[in-house]
Order: C-alpha cells, then structure tokens, then sequence
C-alpha cells in the first residue's frame, strides 16, 4: 500500500501537557545520544493525540528527538499502525480479513462498513465520527471473526452485532468489548473440556473485558496517565 | 598478529583479522563475492542479499557475508577452522534466486539507460544470474523525484540498496534523503521532494550500483565504451582531487572521481565533477590584439610583434592565476625575471610567507585528519572551501574527534565547538595553552587562507603556527586555489606582493582572472576563458586549460601530482608553458627548453621535491615572527562556492546551483 502523507495538512501541532510530560519520561529511559529510539513511542502518542500522524506531527516528534525529519517519514510510512489520514473521530474501525476470520465472516463485516460507514476505507462516515480499514492478523482467531475498535477487541461477530456496536459509536454509546455471543474468552464454543474447575465460577468477563468496562470510555484513545 | 583467526574459503585456509566480516575476509583471499549494498567506505546495511554465502556447519541456509564477523563463525567439532564455501551448489542457487527477486522489477530498458557499460546489476545478471523469469505480474511504478540539476532520477530502476541514503547521511552529513514506504511500495526519496543541497551530492550518481541515479548534466550524451579514459587531478579546488577524465573526440563528456586514500578517498565534489560544461563555453580560441580600444583577432604572430613592441626595454610584472601549473608558471617566473621583472602568485592578496614551506603548505597530511583527534579550523569555512576535504573532517568527526573553530559559525555538517570569530579567539587559545595530556595526542590545526588574505595576515599565520607550537599540533594550510602551493613551491612571488603591478609598465597575466588590473599598464593575458581578465588584456594568448595539456599541479598539503592532458584545445590555442617559451624568443631573452620533458628538467633541478610526484614532502618547522593583529572577525577565503573560477563561471549547471544555492539563503515567505 502507497503510503503519502494527507494532501490537507494542519497549522500546527503540539503535544497537550500532559502528553509532552509522559514524551519526555519515554525519552528519558533511553541512554543520552539514543534519544531516537522513543520514536515510535511518540509518534503513536501523536497519533493517539490527534487520531492520525500530520506533516507537522512527525516533525515534531523529530525535532523533539534531534533527528532528522526523514527519518520520522521513514518510520511513519513503515508501519500501518500509524495512519497518514484523518480517521474518525470517535473510532477508527480495525477489521480483521486474515484466514480465519475471513472463512468465518470477515467479508459480510466489511460490507457492514461499507454500508454505514464509507465505501472505501481510510474515508471518513458523513458525519465524521467513524472511519474503517481491513487489517492483517490481529490474533484473535478463534474468536473469529473479529475487530479492534480502539485499544479493544470485539471478537464473535455478526453482521447483526457488529452493525449495532458501530450504531453504538455512532450515536455516542460506550459498547462492551470482547466476545460478543458471550463466551468468556477463546475456549472452544461447546464449552471447556479441561481445566474445568473454575469454569464460570470466577468472573463475569475476562480481566481485559472488565478493565476497559471499569475505564468505562472503551473507544477513548488514551487511557493511562 | 596472534589474533589472527583461521578459516577456509573455497578449501583454502587463510588467517584474518576476526573483526573483518565474511566478505572482506574473501576479497584477502582473493574470492569474488558479489554485492550492491555493500560498500566499504559507507556503514553496512545487508539488504541486498546478493552476497550470500555458505557456512558450513553453521545454519542450514545462506548467509549474508557482508553482515557476518569471522569471529562468528564456528569451527568444526574437532576443532577445525570455521568454512565458508563461495561456489557451492547452495550458492549458486541461492544467488540466482537473489538476482531473480532483483530483477522482478527492474524494467529491461538498458538500451536506454545512462548506466548501460558500467551497470552492477547488468554485470552480475550476466554472472550470477538465470537466463529467464518466472515472473508474469506487472512490474512495479514509480515516480521519480526532482533531486536537483545534476541527479536524475528513473526510480523503476531502484533495487533499494540505500547506497545513496546512506552516503547522504554519513558522508555528505546531509540527513535529505530516505527509504520511505514498505516492501513493494517502499521508495526511495528526498524529504518531501525537496531537491538535495549537498556540494558532494554527485557521488551518488557513482555510488548507485543501478541506473536509478545518474548524471542529468551527461544524460544520453555517450556510451562508456566510447569514452577516452584519461587518469588527471582536479583543479577546481586546491584539494586536489583524483579524477579520469572520460573524453569523445576532443570534448569533456564527464570526469569521475579515482580513489586515492590519501587525498579523496573516493569522492568528488560537485563542482569538480560537473563542471565540464564550461570547458566548451567562452572559450579563447586564437590571439587577439587591442587595436584603438577594441579587441580584434591576430596571428600568433601579430600578438607576439604587439607584445614585442609594448614591452621592450618596459618594466614587466608576471601574475599567475588558480589554475596555473606548476611548469607553466616556471617558465614565465624565469622569463620576467630574466626581463628584470618581478613575479606575483598571492593574487588573493593572502600573506602566505615566500620560502618557508612549513608556513604556506603546512606540516600535517591531508591523511593525517583520519587519526587526528583534535581538528581547529581557524579561518576556514572547509565545507565551501574543499567539500571533499570537509567530508573528512566529518569522518573523524563520527570516530570521535573534537572539532573546534574559530571564524564563521557556519553549518559545516558536524557539530564543533565556536570559539570566537576573530583573532582574539585563537591568541585565547594559545595562551590558555593545553593540558599535557592533550599534547600528547594527535591534533591539526586546519589554517584558512580566508585568515591570511588581509593586512595582518602574517601576524594570524604567526599566532596559528604559535598555537601548533602550544598544541604539538600539525599545521594543515587549505587553499582555495589548484596552483598556489606549486607556484610558493618556485618561489613565484616578490617582496611587494601584489604592489609590483602599481610599478610595472607591462603585465603579463597567467590565467589570474580574480585580480582586478587597474587602468594604466599594458596587459599580456594568457587564458584558456574569455573571463575577467581578458576584458582587461591589451593582447590576449589563447591557452589550453588544464585538461588540454600535461602540467604539475601541488595541492594543498603540499602533493606534486600530475595532471594528464585528455583532450586537445580548441582553435588555435597552446600549451601555456609554449606560449611562454615562444613569447621568450620574441622577446630576446630565450628559454633553454624546447619540450616539456627539458622544462621539467630544469624545474626539478631548481625544486627538486617536485620531482616526488604523489609524496607529501616533510617540511622543517620554522616559525613565523609574531606581529599584532587587528580585531577584525575571520572570514572564508570562498564566498562564492560554486563560481571560484573562469571555467565554473563559464558553467551553465554552475549558474543553476548557484541560483539554488542563493534562493536557499533567502528567507522563506510566511507559510
């Protein structure tokens, strides 16, 4: 995929406080003169910031780790985590369409997206609140099929399920991640046939399920301090 | 040599260094491995993969030999020296699988590529490659970047080595160019399709092992295999670059860098190598005699009855310019001295100290920057001034030397310490002194002639020799002209400087085109270009430029080399040492030569270091006497960079990158 930078650019950039505090404690784990391994760090900080990498953005995260602006280009470009393009602005749907979850669905899950969201991916819904893309193998395969909205997975999903979580989003709701037919994690879908002790016992939802329900904002791209 | 680690290469046993890696310990050996990333003067980057090897007993797949140490290696079980195997049937194949990825998207348009001859990949295919593809997509599009006037680009071609992006970065010190994109979409390209501002930037055209990066000024013009290839030394600084001078007929097609470690390694600076375009432009190409005020074309024989006539029984004074050789500037010393006359070279006004060689040619090496791990630079602005040389002072710059400078707090590529910008700054330092330690450490002390070229120049060159002295530093002199060292070295100078021409009735001008002769004497200029000085002349002699004729150039750190004649000058042009031995005749007062060979002869009885081609002579330490300075601020000896001289001004892709140059240094408007 031919990755350039958005052809509309902002006027600026900075990081918020809060944000320029946790930069600069991730520069300082690194040795004086390796600054420049916190790149992809910040850049993923930037792009949490603003929902996408600008111009601006990587330039400077650059100028705060002294090198030079072709060098962050290289590292924005490299990796498709960090997106080039303004996405939507409460979720940038992450649609898995690897093996897996292609035999289970994947496919009927994009054409949800196609339907509500945009006809093509990286393009924003009419109302700007979501945007979509297919991604390579997230790893969730026997939950399949499955997408990452945000920093959760909403795994087992149907056309049906997974057009109410994006309707969700859309008109502000918080959806609950994880297994959306209610399995507790990946066993096998006829139950536990091993390690049967605890089965059901312990608790409701698995520990990643109830953390980003306690956070209560699943979709809010930053979540720690 | 007890760490010497032994291991066998294709069956034969050999003893290495283990800190070399796989392929260098083969090419000791003597074993061809093929490459396109790697390259020895630039940090290794294994992406190419076409110098897969075999190691036995190590994993059971290839290795990449430019990225594995010896010392890596693992030996056999009972001991046995580890072994590498270049010819195996695993080789073989693994390299015909490389060069068949490599050539999935390289499109077949050799007989349109400029790289076409001399193509890395072209070869290899032949050598190493299969004689067919399996592959039936469609190749790969890309687009190509605006790099400038002198790198074109045709991206298809790219095999992604980063030759070019690592070259840029760690030897150019310019971070403008980068591999952005991943896998099929990945592209190499300059930030955000920003030209490149690099005055070294042509070395990428030699460094790309494919045509994706060539030479636009040479762009279809010929065929390698139908050049002329002449083996010459550059002159358009004093650095004195080797160069071949690739030639068609009697035209400069191109000039190449030769490596030579002690001079430019293997680089060349931009304005050496694409200044070729001028040696065609504003040529003189026959006499030319001021009749009632205006030039009219004569006969080598009406300029020599004109200049008879002016000069007879007339006070003479002889100037020489940048680009004068050595034999040249010999004879004309030998002929206006016999005149009675007095002879000049420091037309720049610089106070370089006739006679004492230890002051104008200095005492350090060029090679000597590699181990030096303290470098002051006082009055120089290296990065204009010998882009090549200042990409070595960055090289020991990145090993860990310490850069100071006094002068111009100019953007020279790596970081220095700015200690002053004026005379004060560097009677601090030799004051201040050095800690024993420090003393005992190799340092050099690069002296600009920009520090020299002003009314208390010999009390600066003074107080930089008092400094080297403080230090136990080497004194490197950088000059910014190709002839100036060599004419010092026959003592082309007189007591008055340049005052003798105020004198004289009659001046005879040697290419010295960056002094301004006032109204008054009669001037003989002799010149290859139709430049300042011929606008002056009374009579103008129409002479080879140093690519037309065999001549002795001196470089910097005081190098006799030999620059060779490539081509033929146009019209009616002659050697400059002819012209002068013709002129003599004329004039009463014959040179006892006929053939260069006598010249030369002649000249190396009376400078017999000369005759040392390519050694750099020891000079005796004599210090200077100490003088007061004045407090004005050092300034480069080259404001200009790219048009010190009648042929780069005669250059239409020297204009171009001046204009660059200078639309760089405008401010930029609000965005």
């Amino acid at each position: 995929m031919l990755r350039r930078l958005h052809k509309e650019q902002p006027e600026s950039f900075e990081f918020t406080p809060a944000n320029l505090e946790w930069a600069q404690k991730q520069i300082a784990k690194y040795p004086e003169g390796r600054q420049a391994s916190a790149i992809i760090p910040l850049l993923w900080r930037a792009q949490e910031q603003e929902g996408w990498l600008s111009r601006l953005a990587i330039e400077y995260v650059c100028d705060m780790l002294d090198m030079a602006h072709i060098r962050g280009i290289e590292v924005a470009t490299f990796y498709f985590m960090f997106q080039l393009h303004p996405v939507g602005s409460v979720a940038h749907v992450q649609v898995c369409g690897t093996t897996s979850c292609m035999i289970c669905g994947a496919e009927d899950l994009i054409a949800v997206c196609k339907d509500k969201i945009n006809a093509k991916p990286f393009a924003t819904s009419e109302d700007g609140k979501l945007s979509w893309e297919e991604v390579e193998c997230l790893g969730a395969c026997s939950n399949a099929p499955m997408a990452q909205i945000g920093k959760d997975y909403y795994e087992d999903l149907t056309e049906e399920s997974f057009g109410k979580i994006l309707d969700d989003l859309a008109a502000g709701k918080v959806p609950q991640p994880g297994s959306q037919t209610g399995r507790f994690a990946s066993e096998p879908l006829s139950g536990l046939t091993s390690l049967t002790a605890h089965n059901g016992t312990a608790h409701e939802t698995n520990a990643s399920v109830t953390l980003a329900t306690e956070k209560g904002d699943t979709v809010a791209r930053i979540t720690d301090g | 040599m007890s760490d010497l680690r032994k291991m066998i290469i294709d069956g034969a046993e050999i003893e290495v260094d283990p800190a070399l890696t796989i392929l260098q310990a083969c090419e000791q050996a003597g074993v061809e491995v093929p490459r396109f990333c790697y390259h020895e003067r630039l940090s290794i980057a294994g992406n190419c993969r076409m110098c897969l090897v075999e190691v036995v007993g190590g994993p059971p797949k290839p290795a990449a030999s430019c990225a594995m140490q010896v010392r890596d290696l693992r030996g056999g079980p009972n001991g046995e020296p580890p072994e590498v195997k270049t010819k195996s049937p695993m080789v073989k194949k693994a390299r015909e699988g490389v060069m068949e990825f490599l050539l999935i998207n390289h499109p077949l348009d050799c007989p349109i590529c400029d790289q076409g001859g001399e193509c890395d990949l072209q070869d290899q295919a032949m050598a190493y490659g299969v004689d067919f593809s399996r592959f039936r997509e469609e190749k790969r599009a890309a687009v190509d970047p605006d790099l400038g006037p002198l790198v074109g680009t045709k991206m298809t071609r790219c095999i992604s080595c980063t030759r070019c992006v690592r070259f840029t970065t760690e030897v150019a010190g310019v971070s403008e160019m980068g591999q952005t994109g991943r896998g099929e979409d990945s592209e190499i390209t300059s930030y955000l399709g920003q030209m490149l501002t690099s005055e070294l930037q042509g070395n990428v055209i030699d460094l790309c092992p494919v045509g994706a990066l060539t030479s636009k000024p040479y762009a279809f013009t010929a065929r390698p295999w139908e050049l002329k290839k002449t083996e010459s030394i550059d002159v358009m600084d004093a650095l004195g670059s080797n160069i071949r001078i690739d030639t068609r007929g009697r035209e400069v097609m191109r000039v190449m860098p030769r490596n030579h470690d002690g001079v430019n390694e293997e680089w060349l600076a931009d304005k050496s190598r694409f200044m070729w375009d001028g040696l065609r432009r504003q040529r003189l190409d026959r006499p030319y005699v001021r009749v009632d005020g205006k030039l009219k074309p004569a006969s080598w024989n009406e300029a020599f009855a004109a200049i008879k006539a002016a000069a007879e029984g007339k006070k003479i004074a002889g100037i020489a310019g940048d680009l004068a050789p050595v034999e040249a500037m010999f004879a004309l010393k030998q002929l206006v001295e016999g005149l009675g006359g007095a002879v000049e070279c420091r037309t720049d006004g610089a106070m370089l100290p006739a006679g004492n060689r230890s002051a104008y040619a200095g005492t350090a090496s060029i090679e000597d920057l590699d181990t030096a791990e303290m470098i002051l630079i006082v009055g120089s602005n290296p990065r204009a001034e010998a882009p090549v040389l200042n990409a070595r002072i960055r090289k020991a710059w990145l090993r860990g030397a310490e850069v100071a400078v006094i002068g111009e707090n100019a953007d020279l590529t790596y970081d220095y310490y700015h200690a002053g910008t004026g005379p004060a700054a560097l009677t601090a330092m030799a004051d201040k002194g050095v800690s024993d330690e420090t003393r005992e450490k190799p340092t050099v002390v690069v002296l600009g002639t920009g520090a020299l070229m002003r009314e208390d120049g010999p009390a600066v060159l003074a107080e930089a020799m008092r400094m080297c002295e403080v230090s136990g530093s080497k004194l490197l002199v950088l000059h910014n002209a190709a002839s100036r060292v060599g004419a010092m070295d026959i003592d082309f100078t007189n007591p008055n400087g340049l005052g003798a021409l105020n004198e004289a009735d009659v001046i005879w001008n040697l290419g010295a085109d960056e002094v301004d002769v006032e109204a008054g004497p009669f001037v003989i200029y002799q010149g290859s270009h139709g430049d300042r000085g011929a606008h002056r002349a009374d009579v103008i002699l129409p002479a080879a430029a140093w690519t037309e004729e065999n001549g002795i150039f001196v470089n910097t750190e005081g190098r006799p080399q030999l620059a060779m004649r490539a081509g033929f000058a146009p019209g009616e042009a002659k050697d400059n040492w002819a012209i002068i031995r013709a002129a003599s005749a004329h004039l009463g007062q014959t040179l006892g030569y006929d053939d260069l060979g006598g010249l030369r002869s002649a000249l190396f009885e009376a400078v017999p270091h000369l005759a040392t081609i390519d050694m750099v002579p020891e000079n005796d330490w004599k210090a200077e006497p100490a003088g007061s300075m004045g407090d004005a601020d050092f300034t480069s000896s080259v404001s200009d960079h790219y048009r010190t001289n009648p042929i780069l001004r005669a250059s239409e892709v020297m204009a171009d990158l001046t204009k660059l140059a200078q639309d760089r240094e405008l401010p930029v408007a609000a965005e």
